[in-house]
């Protein structure tokens, strides 16, 4: 009899934790999302079938999970922003969030998460949203395969495709972004990482990252921005295998450094852009085993760099691989692949046995003299580069590879 | 004046010089392509090609021709031909064959290594570099009747423009740096035919470059339909020009 007390005890309190489940949709316990939500306890799972859902602002402030099956689409209809999350352990799954408000004063996003932790939104579609999915005092967040598409022409008249402010430890992955503001944008955001995101096409900049430290972004796309992508203000951040391409114009730059410090930029390619790295007081920094090919310029180093390591990288096709806007050369390069070199080998050990002076002084020229590039690939240019190569006068003497490749790496 | 256009072309192609002009230009070409990786840098080095080998060549060959005919043209003189329709088979006569050489010697390779729109862009501008030239040789065959001299003003007047031209306009660039030159400098560069073709290719070659900030000015002006028949149309006038004074002086000239 005991025993038996003890078990019952047990179901019901097995009953009780178990999460109900609740069901929205045509022919089903409820017709509206916010009425499901108000009827919800923590723990619960909101089930919201295929239609169209108008219901203005929906606040989540219970730790609840929501699921859309089909892609149940709500629309905000260009007045609310659609999902408010106020309240930890939340899940957004499978919806489509379609036309936030717009605003100047606040910034209205389409799925928008306020000073909490442990948040997931994922596989949901955005479109034609204000902010895209707004993050903002939170942490462990995840953010995951959403597909966010917006139609920006102006940069007042946009929002961030995956803004996030003030956080800590969020996590941002796979996520495809189209046309917004910036791609992803970081302030604040410290110990998080970026990891496999596709950025497009956005007005501003694909990445556009500040003051936010201990972060790393890996494997990401940044394709034909307006800017590039800018990293600024930081320290400690890594790079890895991220592409960076085409991103033409004179202020894009594949990859924007301004007052970084000790970080890594390893196994990245940067393809076609007019600038590939384009790095401002910047130093203590790494930059290994990537690929510079078909830029108008591989790298823009300015004077106020220093220590950094350019090791190990290719260097192919492009019209300038390095330029520099002074003569104090504080940074090191060695054991790249330069597809310019002409020296030799005499012992075979695959590195060239004449150093190699990568700054052209037909980029110093351009440099000083933008116009000048009229006169690219000119005889008389030629001539001038090569007689400079045989005698620098006027590059920095010390800018330079001593350990020159014979072959490029396989990256 | 076909059948006299015949008989130049004739002429020439016996002539063992055009036959080493093509050879040289096809073992350059072939060669090129074969030996480098990437295609990108054979173009660059067959760009160089054109750039200077092609006008010094097309001009010299059609200045010693001009003079080394003027027997055959006084012959001609003393029938009843026109003598614009004279002047004008020797012209057609030279463009063919030497243009018939480029086509064998460069268009094939580019053809074949690097089709697309860069390599018919090289095609185009050696093909009206090659005219170009040879436009040059008949005002410069013309100024003076000594053999000497004229081959002396052909060859200043290719220094002129695949060298000297460009170190007035770096020097004009400095000097007047402070000023808003731009689309000034895209004026300049009309008048010297080797830049024009230059900058034309190196809009196709160096695309991400030129998308910054002067070389969107250019590339706002010669990337367009409107400025490439713009580039083309002053290219034509660089044939039609020095030929037309020539000719005009050909009519008159006491012989």
């Amino acid at each position: 009899m005991h025993r038996f007390k003890h078990t019952a005890v047990l179901f019901i309190l097995l009953f009780q934790m178990q999460a109900k489940q609740l069901l929205v949709g045509k022919g089903k316990p409820f017709i509206s999302i916010k009425h499901a939500v108000e009827q919800s306890v923590s723990g619960d799972s909101i089930i919201v079938f295929e239609g169209i859902y108008k219901e203005g602002n929906i606040v989540i402030d219970k730790s609840i999970k929501l699921f859309g099956k089909n892609y149940p689409l709500i629309d905000g209809e260009k007045k609310y922003e659609v999902f408010s999350i106020k309240a930890p352990y939340v899940s957004i799954d499978g919806f489509k969030v379609y036309r936030s408000g717009y605003a100047t004063l606040n910034d209205i996003g389409g799925i928008k998460i306020y000073d909490t932790h442990h948040v997931t939104i994922s596989n949901n579609v955005l479109d034609d949203n204000f902010f895209g999915i707004y993050v903002q005092f939170s942490k462990y967040c995840l953010i995951k395969n959403n597909k966010l598409t917006a139609y920006g022409e102006e940069e007042q008249k946009i929002g961030n495709g995956i803004h996030c402010w003030k956080s800590d430890s969020l996590q941002i992955t796979g996520n495809y972004i189209n046309g917004h503001r910036d791609g992803i944008y970081f302030e604040f955001v410290t110990n998080s990482v970026i990891w496999r995101n596709i950025s497009l096409n956005n007005v501003r900049y694909g990445l556009h990252f500040m003051f936010s430290h201990n972060d790393s972004y890996i494997s990401n796309v940044f394709k034909n921005n307006g800017a590039g992508v800018a990293v600024m203000f930081t320290h400690k951040v890594k790079m890895f295998h991220n592409i960076f391409e085409e991103n033409w114009g004179d202020a894009a730059y594949g990859l924007l450094l301004k007052e970084i410090s000790d970080s890594y930029i390893i196994g990245n390619k940067f393809r076609k852009n007019t600038s590939g790295i384009y790095m401002e007081g910047t130093n203590r920094i790494k930059v290994e085993k990537n690929e510079f090919k078909s830029n108008g310029w591989g790298m823009k180093i300015q004077a106020s760099c220093m220590d950094n390591e350019i090791t190990k990288n290719n260097f192919i096709g492009n019209t300038f691989d390095i330029s520099t806007n002074g003569s104090l050369v504080l940074n090191t390069f060695n054991y790249n692949y330069w597809d310019k070199y002409e020296g030799y080998d005499l012992n075979k050990d695959n590195i060239g046995d004449v150093p190699f002076h990568p700054l052209s002084i037909f980029s110093i020229i351009v440099e000083k003299n933008p116009p000048a590039m009229l006169l690219f690939r000119s005889f008389m240019i030629t001539l001038l580069d090569k007689s400079e190569k045989i005698m620098p006068s006027l590059t920095p003497e010390n800018f330079i590879d001593n350990h020159p490749l014979m072959h490029s790496l396989k990256i | 004046m076909t059948r006299l256009i015949k008989y130049i072309v004739l002429d020439i192609l016996k002539n063992k010089i055009i036959l080493v002009y093509t050879l040289i230009l096809s073992a350059l070409a072939w060669s090129v392509f074969s030996l480098e990786d990437n295609s990108t840098k054979g173009v660059l080095t067959l760009l160089n090609v054109i750039l200077l080998t092609v006008p010094l060549v097309s001009v010299i060959f059609s200045t010693i021709y001009l003079y080394n005919s003027s027997e055959f043209i006084e012959l001609l003189l003393s029938q009843p031909i026109n003598r614009s329709k004279i002047w004008k088979s020797l012209f057609f006569g030279l463009v063919i064959s030497l243009l018939l050489s480029f086509l064998i010697g460069v268009g094939l390779p580019l053809l074949i290594y690097a089709p697309g729109d860069v390599g018919l862009m090289m095609l185009m501008v050696g093909l009206f570099i090659s005219t170009i030239f040879i436009s040059i040789a008949f005002l410069s065959a013309m100024i003076t009747r000594d053999k000497a001299k004229g081959i002396g003003i052909a060859i200043m007047l290719w220094l002129f423009f695949a060298l000297l031209f460009d170190g007035i306009v770096l020097f004009l660039l400095f000097q007047l740096a402070d000023y808003p030159i731009e689309k000034m400098m895209v004026g300049i560069t009309a008048l010297n035919p080797i830049d024009l073709a230059r900058i034309l290719i190196l809009l196709h070659l160096d695309v991400s470059a030129m998308m910054g900030y002067t070389g969107a000015i250019f590339k706002d002006f010669f990337g367009n339909t409107l400025g490439i028949s713009i580039v083309f149309t002053v290219l034509t006038l660089w044939v039609a020009i020095p030929f037309l004074i020539s000719l005009v002086k050909f009519k008159y000239k006491d012989l």
